[in-house]
């Protein structure tokens, strides 16, 4: 049997690893990737092929000598020209696939998060610095655990009561209205979310909602209402704790002593 | 035939002089009507054609380029004097003659264009001079006296070069090459404090909350003290942070002129010479990267600490998209600064026996460049949230939360360090008894401190983020020192007889690794204009955040296509003017030496 080129081993590693990501890991072992995500590593994969077959002289020229042949050799004819048929072709399908009219709007870029104003209010009165203000109930976790578990509580029900329909009974963003949405709810069992935020961070989200998000890297897309208008002020710092007590996920806190 | 071409080549001059007059006469009608503009007390000033915001973006920038390569490189050019002394090897002392005179070259640019930048800022924006000329004034006295300072060192350390190499002389040449670093990092010190205090106009409150205390009242008005304006919440990260960066970009500049001279040199001699000079800034560069990451967390974590609306603008929203392009070139520099050392390799007869660890290194690379530039939120179409059930991926997603990213950073520091030790031992055998075991010991403290480090970065999945900031990746951040400097000392006993089986050819280098050091400069300098803009951007719609807000037509921040654009431009112009100068190093080497010689002897350096 003849001997694999560096090329052709190069070229099977390429498409074992673009399987690897498209169908092991974006199906048999979690959901699948987006299409940029594969796209970024297919990247970098290439890359490190060719740093790889590069930093040698002599295996950069074994690995070029396939590409050489192909392009000046007689005896690669047939190989030339199905590739000079081929090449164009996959180019104008690749080309046509961008260009053509889809009914499905394209992939969208976003950030992540929007950032809070300055100051934190409530309607109309303003409440302090979004940086200095704390959670009114949150030392009673400390000083009276009786009195927390109270707000704790009571924050389990304005959430069921008011968010679960879209974040779900079990705070995952999986809430019954949450296929509706685009970006959907925010979940909260997401590393990502409740630890990266303060508090009052969240109090202002929750009370301003998406009208409230602010003109800095528009257009956000958000459904979530204005709830200052439904729920008192205890009732979201509330909400807030039951947030974190449900997830064991501790908001952001600037204080070095703070573990 | 000879008067047809002479005559056409006449009529194409007349007409580039026809040309260059009238966009002359254009360019001096445009700025005149702006120039014939009102100049009582005006709040802005608009800048043709371009706008003032753009003006003064670009002439700072490349002033602040060019002063960071003329801060970077005497740091570094003192030490290979001193290498040279101790040595008593001359070739150090040519090459660290050579890197100031390239800084020479540079120093007039920097000036020039912080002339152009202050003219900008005192026509465009007079207010906002006149509130920062309040608060600074006496700073900008004091720069001045450091500027006459730096300038008369760097001409005394550059023109004495060959008068002081007496041995007491030396002493005192080296003497002035510190007083040359001291005079820099004192301006540095000085101009970083007025643009950290138009970010950060605050002191820092006692441990351990560090709360901001505002330096203004109600009405803007300034409360605090001079100090306390200079030692506002950002200067010191912003300080050390720049100090390292300049050491990483003035190596890499140097590498990328041994590079262009390795690619020009006619004779052997010539490319050896430039290979080890290229090998150097290679390494210069490395040795400011590796820590550079650490300083620009502490940088990070102190602008959240400042204000975490900024904070989050910075990592989470506005700004967030220019972190991932910050990955991206950063995964270049580490891949590039690695190739550089394994194409290093291959001028050593020897290192061929570390080549089989070459595919695992480059996967781990790679593998973690990938972790460190996934973004937090996914380029997603809303098929793809769909069939994802949310808009994070259960697997990746977590890859964008920063616990992973500490974690990888600390792993590619690790890997390429790594690269430099097998880079070191190439063409070397031990002869100390212990070698076997010694080498057991550095895999199983590699090996130990990777795990520790993955460990470690799990957690921080799910502890309070103030005890990920303050505790962990801190810990992360020690393991990983504290292996490159048991290993580097493990390795130095090891290594200090061992055998050399063969020498370093230097100049046998590929034309390949050669633009891999060219790519390296120009990464850098991209990566110092995306942050640049970053740094400045976080401000927003204010002068000074918080305190004077900026009213002009230019208070918005641009588009991230917009503002790469202008940084794009900024890189063009900076290395039009810096190759200009490398060009300039080439053409009078060239007078001096006359024609080539026809065959010189290759020079054997030194790792």
């Amino acid at each position: 049997m003849q001997k694999l080129s560096l090329f052709t081993k190069c070229l099977i590693i390429f498409v074992v690893l673009w399987v690897f990501l498209r169908f092991f890991i974006g199906g048999v072992w979690s959901v699948p990737l987006p299409a940029s995500v594969i796209s970024m590593y297919l990247g970098l994969i290439l890359l490190a092929i060719l740093v790889h077959v590069s930093v040698e002289d002599d295996r950069f020229r074994e690995f070029l000598r396939p590409v050489k042949e192909t392009l000046a050799d007689d005896s690669r004819r047939t190989r030339r020209t199905v590739l000079f048929v081929l090449i164009p072709l996959v180019m104008l399908g690749f080309t046509f696939s961008k260009v053509s009219t889809k009914a499905d709007p394209p992939a969208a870029l976003r950030t992540a998060h929007p950032a809070p104003p300055d100051e934190l209010t409530y309607r109309d009165k303003v409440i302090g610095s979004t940086q200095e203000v704390e959670n009114p109930f949150r030392h009673l976790e400390k000083d009276d655990k009786e009195a927390f578990k109270v707000h704790v509580d009571n924050g389990r029900r304005v959430y069921y009561q008011n968010c679960f329909y879209c974040h779900g009974d079990d705070l995952d963003g999986e809430g019954h209205f949450a296929h509706g949405f685009n970006p959907p709810p925010a979940n909260f069992q997401d590393p990502g979310i409740i630890p990266n935020f303060q508090e009052s961070f969240f109090f202002w989200r929750i009370s301003k909602g998406g009208p409230g998000l602010p003109p800095a890297a528009t257009p956000w897309d958000s459904a979530m209402p204005v709830w200052e208008d439904h729920l008192t002020e205890e009732e979201i710092w509330d909400v807030i704790l039951f947030l974190s007590e449900y997830t064991g996920y501790r908001p952001r806190t600037f204080s070095e002593a703070e573990h | 035939m000879y008067l047809t071409k002479h005559s056409s080549m006449n009529q194409s001059k007349n007409r580039l002089y026809l040309f260059l007059g009238l966009l002359a006469i254009y360019l001096l009608l445009t700025v005149a009507t702006v120039f014939a503009q009102d100049v009582t007390d005006t709040e802005y000033r608009p800048f043709p054609k371009i706008g003032s915001r753009s003006a003064a973006w670009i002439a700072a920038q490349l002033h602040l380029l060019f002063g960071s390569f003329i801060l970077g490189v005497p740091m570094f050019a003192v030490v290979i004097e001193f290498v040279g002394m101790k040595t008593k090897d001359k070739r150090y002392d040519k090459m660290a003659q050579e890197f100031i005179k390239l800084c020479m070259g540079a120093f007039s640019t920097t000036a020039l264009m912080g002339g152009v930048l202050v003219f900008i800022l005192i026509w465009c924006y007079p207010k906002v001079m006149n509130k920062m000329t309040g608060i600074f004034g006496p700073t900008m006295i004091f720069y001045v006296f450091l500027f006459f300072g730096e300038t008369f060192t760097l001409y005394l350390y550059s023109y004495g070069w060959d008068r002081m190499q007496g041995r007491v002389s030396k002493l005192w040449h080296l003497f002035l090459g510190v007083l040359l670093n001291i005079f820099g990092t004192a301006i540095m010190f000085v101009s970083n404090a007025w643009l950290t205090y138009q970010t950060s106009p605050a002191i820092m409150g006692p441990k351990p909350e560090h709360k901001a205390i505002p330096l203004h009242d109600e009405s803007g008005q300034f409360i605090g003290t001079l100090w306390q304006a200079v030692n506002n919440y950002t200067w010191m990260p912003v300080n050390i942070h720049r100090l390292i960066g300049n050491v990483a970009f003035g190596g890499a500049i140097v590498g990328a002129y041994a590079a262009f001279r390795f690619l020009a040199a006619k004779t052997q001699e010539d490319k050896a010479h430039y290979d080890w000079m290229g090998y150097t800034g290679n390494f210069i560069a490395l040795c400011g990267l590796i820590p550079l990451p650490f300083a620009g967390y502490w940088l990070g974590r102190e602008i959240y600490m400042f204000n975490q609306t900024m904070g989050i603008n910075m990592m989470g929203s506005l700004f967030s998209w220019l972190f991932i392009i910050q990955a991206v070139m950063i995964g270049v520099l580490f891949i590039g600064a690695n190739y550089y050392l394994w194409s290093g390799m291959t001028r050593i007869a020897g290192g061929e026996i570390y080549t089989r660890f070459r595919p695992y290194m480059i996967a781990i690379i790679v593998l973690s460049i990938a972790i460190w530039m996934t973004p937090r939120t996914l380029i997603l179409s809303p098929k793809e949230i769909a069939a994802m059930g949310g808009p994070n991926h259960p697997l990746v997603g977590l890859f964008g939360l920063m616990t992973a990213k500490n974690t990888v950073v600390n792993i590619i520091i690790l890997t390429t360090f790594l690269s430099f030790l097998f880079y070191r031992r190439s063409g070397k055998t031990p002869t100390v008894g212990w070698g076997k075991a010694g080498n057991i010991i550095i895999a199983a403290i590699f090996g130990s401190a990777v795990a520790a480090i993955v460990t470690i970065g799990i957690v921080g999945f799910k502890v309070a983020t103030g005890f990920r900031v303050n505790v962990l990746t801190p810990v992360q951040v020690l393991i990983a020192l504290a292996v490159m400097i048991l290993v580097a000392a493990i390795d130095l006993v090891m290594y200090r007889k061992a055998m050399r089986s063969s020498e370093i050819n230097w100049g046998q280098m590929t034309d390949r690794s050669q633009y891999v050091l060219i790519l390296l400069a120009i990464t850098f300098t991209s990566l110092m204009g995306l942050m640049g803009y970053a740094r400045s951007g976080l401000r927003e719609a204010w002068h000074i955040f918080g305190v004077m807000p900026d009213t002009s037509p230019d208070a918005y921040t641009p588009l991230l296509a917009d503002a790469v654009n202008v940084i794009a431009i900024i890189i063009v112009i900076f290395f039009a003017l810096v190759g200009f100068i490398f060009w300039l190093g080439l053409w009078g080497d060239k007078k001096k030496e006359g024609p080539p010689p026809v065959e010189a002897e290759a020079s054997t350096g030194d790792d």
